[in-house]
This record gives structure tokens, sequence and C-alpha cells, in this order.
């Protein structure tokens, strides 16, 4: 039995695909619903997460409606909220509960439902296998399971808004005794989904890596691997070691809620100023520990993917080499690295001492150097390069000023006395939108314009793909921009009135602690720029869509003249990819090369001897 | 069209698929319960001196259930090298040792349960303390207006502790100890005859009685779980899946033991559960 011929090499089964027609005819429901196939998945995981996307964005709006105009009907949906969620939405009334409701389910979709399984999951399932040359992921059938854990939790967490009481109220950091002790089922829900939602993101992980490390074609050395896989590689290894902990944090909130356990609940604990009825003994800075062992890192799976995305869409649109391909490699590593030792950030204010705060706060201006090097590089990138300015690259050139306000507004968060100062703003708001929302929203709109003639055969339209651009641009930072004043004059995130409450009216009166009226009515003008950012959004809708049926279309596998793996496939590539046997011959970026016959040699063609 | 390196190893690595991913699903759970283990660290030592219980899970029948599980981690690797010898028969019979290890270990762990829900702390409104374990319930339980009545009398088999204990806040067991000490005798354990309408807290040693409590059954049971889930995958490639054998005895083999990594791992938290949660 160990004398079998050693069948596996790669070559001999890719090459097989032409014959293995079985697979071609597995059906509608084996195909498109409950496939295996990678890339089936990947756009499975794309579809749900530009929903999701849409939805949060919903969700802002409304609070955005409440926080300019505070206490006032919200129009058009209004009604239809009041009809579908009760009480929470008399008169059509943003209730703070309802405000409560929408901020931490708005945080939760994004990051959990949105932004990870477009970035990671969506890009990560279609491309990776794609571009190290392998005909599927490492395990397709868990690939499978981790789609559908993952819809089903996102379904749980739709499904709480309609529960009694609605969804979650706690804020997506849901801090005990906080969340614990609101009395409605709504954290419940919330955990339970979360739980679904980390299985998904747990079998997704083992599958990337062990795709990377296992299915690389012959050739595909670790250092011709695109950035883009690399920053999979380490996304994965993120997700696979800090989304646990949170997952035991979840275990023992749900002790706390369904069991009345006291894992987080102090002794001594007043609810609603009587004192509860708990065994307490618990700590509630343990949830902050590791919801924020995971939350930190989760701002890395967050960019990375996006970073990878740009620095593919970077090289092939200057024509020429990635800057420092190299440094971005060991960057990348760096920052997986030392992302699992910088939570505690988060918590200066908590009163966890002022030396756990001191040792936070180098390992966090630590991170800050590889995070410049990657960025650096992708800037020197651009120099000298004749340049494509297509809808892909604008996203992608835009990424990386947003990205940059994100990471040096970051700074004086990261240093423990000016966080003190700037902690719960709305200058946390903005930094961290820019890093996520123009920064990352950003490469992932570039990526969907620079891989859908890939997966549909068919180009996206510039014309419409530029207002898109120029329509996002402005208004993601007419947005945001603003925040950073308002968090420094001393605008606190969490209040359902925008601020009214708190407003300076007049001089005369004690100014210490309040707002100035320009500070707060900067919301109607924020809230504008978001409904037009909204609106902004309909060119790329209308834009995907059309582009799917009636787009341009690809004259050939390779619209950009591309270097990496999956632009030598079929197009769209079939069940099993390659219609030839895949050798690797280079590195990834082999643009311009001086005394080459065209301007870019794909991974796969051989060297002329 | 097949994926490679499904059943034999790749050559740079040294590994097939399905190794790979369980060793690197086994490092995602070292993570999962190394956060409940930092749990457990930071709200002992976070506990008000003298709080933190000591000594009220029965040493013996914890050492017991350890050997069964270390019994059984022998057994998992003595039926994947049967197989590696050719040997399917006697593959057959250890796994199945296994199999039945891994049911006594939770038939057992289900009797330590069992044995903390019946064990009641019963505070009376004059202040004593009667810690023991429920005899009987008498009277009571007709359901009124939707709820379950309380019953009229319990009865409860234990220890008395004085009044001024929970002041002070005391643990039971080194009061015991101390009361023991100062008698020169053992504390006498009678059954009690409790009115329902003397108490002011009936309350029995769930997760909600303390945080040990609530970590020791946190802990304790996701471990179970795992110990179910591993045997049930354990069983179901001894049994069922046993196909394979005939047609791929090279992926059987490697079935076993990528389920005999994950049983290893499920053994060797218990190792440190035992000592944390029993001894220390």
């Amino acid at each position: 039995m160990s004398h079998q011929a050693p069948a596996q090499s790669h070559a001999a089964h890719a090459h097989d695909s032409h014959h293995g027609g079985g697979h071609h005819d597995a059906g509608f429901w084996r195909t498109y619903i409950f496939s295996t196939d990678h890339k089936v998945i990947g756009i499975q995981y794309g579809v749900t997460s530009l929903l999701f996307l849409f939805f949060g964005f919903a969700l802002m709006l409304a609070m955005r409606w409440q926080i300019a105009y505070p206490g006032k009907p919200m129009p058009v949906v209004g009604a239809l909220l009041e009809g579908v969620l009760g009480p929470i939405a008399a008169g059509g009334v943003m209730t703070p509960d309802l405000y409560n409701t929408f901020g931490a389910m708005h945080g939760t979709i994004m990051v959990f439902l949105g932004v990870v399984p477009l970035g990671f999951a969506a890009f990560g399932n279609y491309l990776v296998p794609l571009q190290i040359g392998a005909i599927d992921m490492a395990f397709p059938r868990i690939n499978m399971a981790s789609f559908w854990s993952f819809l089903i939790g996102g379904m749980v967490m739709f499904v709480s808004f309609f529960i009694p009481g609605g969804a979650a109220q706690g804020g997506w950091t849901s801090y005990s005794p906080l969340a614990t002790s609101i009395p409605t089922d709504g954290q419940t829900w919330w955990i339970l989904a979360m739980v679904l939602i980390i299985t998904s993101s747990l079998l997704g992980s083992v599958n990337f890596i062990a795709t990377v490390i296992q299915l690389r074609a012959p050739g595909m050395t670790w250092m011709r691997m695109p950035f883009f896989t690399w920053a999979q590689f380490v996304t994965a290894f993120i997700l696979l070691l800090a989304f646990p902990p949170l997952e035991a944090a979840a275990v023992m909130q749900l002790m706390d809620k369904v069991f009345h356990a006291s894992f987080y609940l102090p002794t001594g604990l007043l609810i609603g100023g009587q004192l509860a009825d708990i065994s307490g003994g618990g700590s509630p800075l343990l949830w902050q520990h590791l919801f924020w062992f995971l939350a930190h890192p989760e701002v890395y799976v967050l960019i990375l993917p996006a970073i990878g995305m740009v620095g593919e869409i970077l090289a092939n649109n200057t024509r020429k080499p990635l800057f420092g391909y190299r440094s971005l490699v060991y960057s990348v590593l760096a920052v997986g690295f030392i992302s699992f030792i910088v939570w505690a950030h988060h918590m200066y204010l908590t009163g966890m001492g002022t030396r756990i705060s001191t040792f936070f706060q180098t390992t966090t201006l630590i991170i800050s150097i590889p995070s410049v090097i990657i960025l650096t590089c992708l800037f020197l990138s651009l120099w000298g390069g004749s340049i494509r300015f297509n809808s892909a690259m604008l996203f992608a050139l835009a990424f990386l000023p947003m990205f940059g306000i994100g990471g040096l507004t970051g700074l004086p968060l990261g240093f423990n006395f000016s966080d003190l100062l700037l902690h719960d703003s709305y200058y946390v708001i903005a930094h961290f939108h820019y890093v996520v929302a123009p920064g990352t929203i950003f490469a992932l709109f570039a990526g969907v314009y620079f891989w859908f003639p890939k997966m549909s055969g068919r180009k996206m339209n510039e014309w419409l793909g530029k207002i898109h651009f120029a329509g996002s641009f402005v208004f993601m930072n007419l947005v945001f921009f603003p925040m950073f004043a308002q968090g420094v004059a001393g605008m606190s995130r969490r209040m359902s009135d925008g601020g009214v409450s708190y407003m300076l009216n007049d001089m005369t009166a004690d100014v210490l602690g309040r707002l100035p009226k320009e500070v707060v009515e900067a919301n109607i003008g924020i809230s504008t720029a978001a409904f037009l950012l909204g609106v902004a959004q309909i060119p790329f809708i209308i834009n995907f869509f059309w582009s799917i049926f009636r787009g341009e279309k690809v004259t050939s596998n390779n619209p950009w003249d591309a270097t990496t793996l999956e632009w030598q496939t079929p197009t769209p590539p079939p069940h099993g990819n390659f219609d030839k046997p895949i050798k690797v011959y280079r590195g990834p970026y082999e643009y311009s090369v001086p005394g080459a016959a065209r301007d870019y040699l794909p991974q796969n063609e051989p060297n002329r001897s | 069209m097949d994926i490679p390196y499904t059943v034999l190893p790749r050559r740079d690595t040294g590994l097939y698929n399905a190794k790979l991913g369980i060793w690197l699903f086994l490092a995602s759970e070292v993570m999962l319960f190394g956060a409940l283990f930092s749990a457990y660290i930071l709200l002992r030592v976070g506990s008000y001196p003298g709080v933190w219980p000591h000594g009220i899970l029965n040493v013996p029948v914890g050492t017991l259930n350890t050997m069964v599980l270390i019994c059984s981690s022998v057994t998992v690797v003595l039926a994947w090298a049967a197989l590696k010898a050719n040997d399917f028969a006697k593959y057959r019979k250890i796994q199945l040792v296994t199999v039945l290890c891994a049911l006594a270990f939770v038939c057992i762990k289900s009797y330590e349960y069992y044995d903390k829900f019946t064990h009641y702390e019963v505070v009376m409104k004059d202040g004593r303390v009667i810690d023991g374990h429920l005899v009987r319930k008498e009277g009571g339980g007709q359901v009124v207006n939707g709820r379950k009545q309380p019953p009229e009398f319990i009865v409860l088999h234990g220890v008395e502790f004085p009044a001024e204990m929970k002041a002070a806040g005391m643990a039971k067991i080194p009061l015991l100890e101390a009361i023991e000490k100062k008698s020169g005798h053992h504390a006498e354990h009678k059954e009690f005859r409790v009115a329902w309408s003397d108490t002011t807290r009936v309350q029995n040693y769930g997760p909600w009685h303390n945080t040990y409590l609530a970590i020791y059954f946190t802990l304790t049971a996701l471990h179970a779980l795992h110990v179910i889930g591993g045997a049930a995958v354990i069983f179901w490639i001894w049994g069922p899946g046993a196909a394979m054998w005939k047609t791929d005895p090279e992926r059987y083999t490697n079935r076993v033991e990528v389920s005999g990594l994950f049983w290893h791992f499920v053994d060797l938290v218990w190792i440190f559960l035992f000592p944390i949660l029993y001894l220390l």
C-alpha cells in the first residue's frame, strides 16, 4: 500500500481537468448554492458581504439623521421603522434605545459581516488559489462549511433586530457589565451570531494557511508569491489565533447572561440603583482584555488584505515592480506578530496602571514602523511609473493618503497622555474610519473594479467608475474630516442626540464641559455629506449589475497585461482553474523588464534560454 | 482532477493537508482554552483573600477520570500503530477501548455535575448557613399562575455554619477545618429539615454560585464537548467510516492519525484542568 506512485504531482492533476468532465454538470444546487469551488464561494461571500455593507451603511444613515436633527421623525423610513420595529421607533423618531441598537449593530455588521468577509474571505477565496497556481483550496468542503456558518451567523445577527426588545445595545465592543445587564435578549443573540461567525473564520483561516503552505504550484517559492497572497497568509494567522479568545469571552458572557454567572460582574454591582442578585467577584477588565485581544488584531485583518490588493493594482497600473517587495513581505509579517501585543492601548482609561499603559504605548509605536514601511514602499512604487488612471487605480491611489491620514492620526491615540483627552470622542471615530472606510473600503472598490473582468469576462464601465470615485472621495472626506475637529472640541462618540444637550448657547453660562455651537451644528453638514456619499454609490450599483450583463467584453484572458497567475487562466476560470499545467519561473512583478519583448512577463512564462 | 497532497505528504513540508489542518486547528484551540485559563488566573488573583474555594471537588473521582483519559490516549496511538502495521482487527479492538474510555469519562463527569447541582447552600433568616446535599423536597411544586411553587420543606444532609461566617465573607472549607480543629472531632454531618419560609436564599452549586464554579463549569463543559465531539468522530471512523480501509487504506490511516492528534489535545487540556480545578 505504501508503494503507490506519488501521483500527487500538481501538474498531472491540473492537466486532468480536461477530462474530469463529471464536475462540470454537478447540477444547479451543487454548482451555485452548495458549491465547494473556491471561486463560487468567493463570489457568495462577496455578494453577501456587499449586502451587509449596504445594510450597515443604511443603519448609519438613520443614526446620522438623529445626530443632525435629534428627536425629529425620520423622513421616508420613519414610518417603516415604526411598523417593523414597533415602539422602539415610536412616531418614526429614533429613541435612544434604537440609537444604541443601530450603533452596536453598525459596528458589528461593518466589521464582522462586511469588510472582513469581503476583503479576506471573498477576494481571498477567489484569488489566493489562483495566484499560487492551485486548483482549489486545500479543504473545499470545509470552505463551504465556512461560508454557511458565516451566512447563518449573519442571519441570526439580522433577525435579532426583530426579537422583542431589539438587537444588542451594548456597542460593538459589548463591554460588560453594561452589555450583560441590559434586560433584553439582543446581546444573547449577538453572542450566538458571533460564535457562528468565529467558527466560520476559524474554518476559513485553517483553509487559507493550509492552501498556501501545501498547494503552491511547482516553482512558486515563498518569495515569488504575490504580495496579496502574503497579506492573506498573515491575515489568516491573525484570525486563527486572535479570534478564539473572543469566542472564550463570548462563552463567558453567555454564561453571565443566561446562567447568571459572574465572570464580568463585580461584587456590589448596582443595576438601576438596586444591588444585583449575583454572586459577584467577576472582573469587567477581563472582558475588555479578551475582547481587544481579538479586536486590535482585527484592525489588521481589515487592513492587510486591502493593502495586498492595492499592491497588486499599483504594480499593474504603474507597469513597474513593487518597490521593496521583500521589505513589504517582512513588514507584513512584522505587523502580524506585533499586532498581538498592542491590544491594551484601547484601555488606557480603565485604570489598569501606568506600567501596563507604558508597555502597550511602546508596542503600539513599534507597530507603526512596519506600517510606515509598507505605506512608504507603496508610495515609492509610483515613482517613475507610467501610470494608467483607470477606476481601479484611482481608488488604489486614493487609498494611500486616506490610510496615511488614518494611520498618522492614530499616533496621538497611541500615546496614553494624549489619549486621555481624545478617548471616546469623535476624534477616535474619525481616526478609525479613515483607516477602514476611505482606506480599506476604497481598496475593496479598487479590487472589485480590477478583478471584475476575471470573474465575469466583462469590464466595468470606466465613466461610471470615475463618477463613483469622485463622489466617494469628496464625500468620504467631508464626512470624516470635520469629526477630527468635533473630537478635539470634546464631543463624545456615544450620544444619541449628537451633543445638543451639551451645547453652549450663550457665553455667559458656565462654559466648562460644554460644546461650542459650531461644533454641534457641523453635524448637519456631516449628515448631508453622508447622505450624498450614499447617492455617490448609485453609479457603482448600476455599473455592477449593468456590467455583469452588458459590460464591454474582454478580448483576452489578461486584459490588464498582468503578470500574476490569476490572469493566466481562462475567463472566467472553470472548475479546476487552469487549462494547462502551471509551473512558475519568476517573481510576481516583472513589469517593464529591460530587453523583454513585452512590458510584462507572466510568472509562468519560461525563461528564454 | 484532484487536490494534491490529500493522502501523501508534500516533500518540502513533510505533511499531508489534513495533518497540517489539524495542527492549525489545534493552535487555535490552544488560544481558546488559553483565554479561559487566563480568565481563571485573573479571577483567582482578583478574588478577595480567603474567598476562593478549595477542596469542593472530589479528588479521587477526578484522579480516576484523569487515568481514564490517559489510558485512552495510549490506546489511540496503539490503534493507529496497528493500522500502520496493517492489522485492522487489532485496530478495531484497541480503538474500541478509546471510545469506551471517552464514554466512561463523560459518565463520571456527569456524576460530578449531578453532585454539584444537588449540593445546596441555604441561608437562613437568622443568618445560619446550611450546606449539604439535597435529600428530598416536601410539598409545593404545584403550578400557580404559570409559576412553579417552591417546596414547603427541603431536607438536606450536610453541616451547619454559624451566622458570623457569612458576615465575614469566609470560605466554607477553611471554616470547616477551623471548626474541626477547635472541637477536636469530625464536624457533624446530619440531616436538616428546613422550612422554606425560614430561608432567605436557597442556591445550588451551579455556575451562578461563585466565580470558581462558573469557571469550573465553563472549562469542564467546553472540555466535555470536545471529548464528546472527538469520541463521536473516532467512533464514526471506527464504525460506519471503516469501509474506506478497503478502498483507500492510506487515507483511512491518516484519518485515524488526525483524529488521534485531536484526541491527544483533548487529553492534554484535561491534564491542565485537573490540577488547577481539583488540586490547587
